[in-house]
């Protein structure tokens, strides 16, 4: 008698749910990079333009990383 | 698609351009607006003192991605011609020349390799760590990740809207009774999804160039 049971199966292309979580990260990061790059804005809105052009240089990298999860789901399906 | 979108550019900004006169018409106030953003918010802002030598290039690049990036959104044409790897691979390839040949002329070879990958203001015994991230930072990943944000960023763009319009056309076509109704939520989706687009599209572009500019500026700054 088969000792295990199955009780939940997932099928189909497994690699999508690495998008899934993958962009975890990158949503986490850029919640704190805009979300202080706003902190700042308010704190002193006469950087505001400095600030927002190294925020998205900031976003771009972190960007990258959802994205690549997503490459990676095309790579290894 | 790219050819249409080449041309349609080309012919606007010639339209444009042709009754150029010191008080600007509505076509050239728009046209001079959208290319002193370029000037002002990405040139100077991250090149300073140098922005006037790259603002050709900058320009054309901004444009050009804008421009190919929208024909994602365009009824027919339906596909992002960056969303095609070639494209991005190009125009990073010119990047890296660029950034490599600028610093490279500024302080010779030698002096370039040794501004980049031996930052100053570091403990000697770290360079074993730090010298081989920057190889492959300036030399495989600036490229290949520039490239690859702006064509993933395409792809993830077209998927979604096929991903709405497909399933508003399953729902309202195949599926049976209320079913039905499902596809105006997928349809309002899909249509706000289409907005987003067009704001990725111009977000993506204003990334590519400005990550342009400071790759550049790190090649030809004095000291890091």
């Amino acid at each position: 008698m088969d000792t295990t049971t199955t009780l939940a199966e997932v099928s189909g292309s497994v690699s999508v749910i690495g998008y899934g979580i993958s962009t975890l990260g990158p949503g986490i990061g850029l919640g704190i990079l805009i979300g202080k790059t706003v902190e700042g804005m308010a704190r002193q809105p006469e950087v505001a333009g400095q600030l927002r052009t190294t925020m998205f240089i900031g976003v771009a990298f972190v960007e990258l990383l959802a994205l690549l999860g997503f490459v990676a789901g095309f790579l290894f399906s | 698609m790219r050819i249409i979108a080449a041309v349609v550019l080309v012919t606007l900004f010639t339209m444009a351009a042709k009754r150029a006169t010191l008080v600007p018409g509505r076509s050239q106030n728009i046209a001079e607006m959208a290319l002193d953003f370029v000037r002002v918010n990405i040139a100077e802002e991250i090149l300073g003192h140098s922005a006037r030598k790259y603002l050709p290039m900058l320009t054309t690049m901004f444009f050009a991605i804008l421009a190919f990036n929208i024909t994602g959104v365009i009824p027919f044409l339906n596909i992002a011609s960056t969303s095609l790897i070639a494209m991005p691979l190009v125009l990073a390839l010119w990047t890296y020349l660029v950034y490599l040949s600028s610093g490279i002329k500024k302080f010779g070879v030698g002096g370039y390799l040794k501004n980049a990958l031996f930052p100053p203001g570091i403990p000697v015994f770290l360079y074993i760590l730090i010298t081989p991230i920057e190889i492959l930072q300036v030399f495989v990943f600036r490229p290949l990740t520039l490239a690859l944000r702006l064509t993933a960023n395409m792809i993830a763009g077209h998927l979604l809207l096929v991903l709405c319009f497909g399933a508003s056309n399953f729902f309202f076509i195949h599926a049976a009774g209320a079913m039905k109704a499902l596809s105006a939520v997928t349809l309002t989706a899909g249509l706000a999804f289409t907005l987003f687009e067009i704001l990725v599209a111009g977000l993506q572009a204003y990334v590519f160039t400005l990550l342009t500019a400071v790759y550049i500026n790190m090649a030809i700054e004095e000291e890091h």
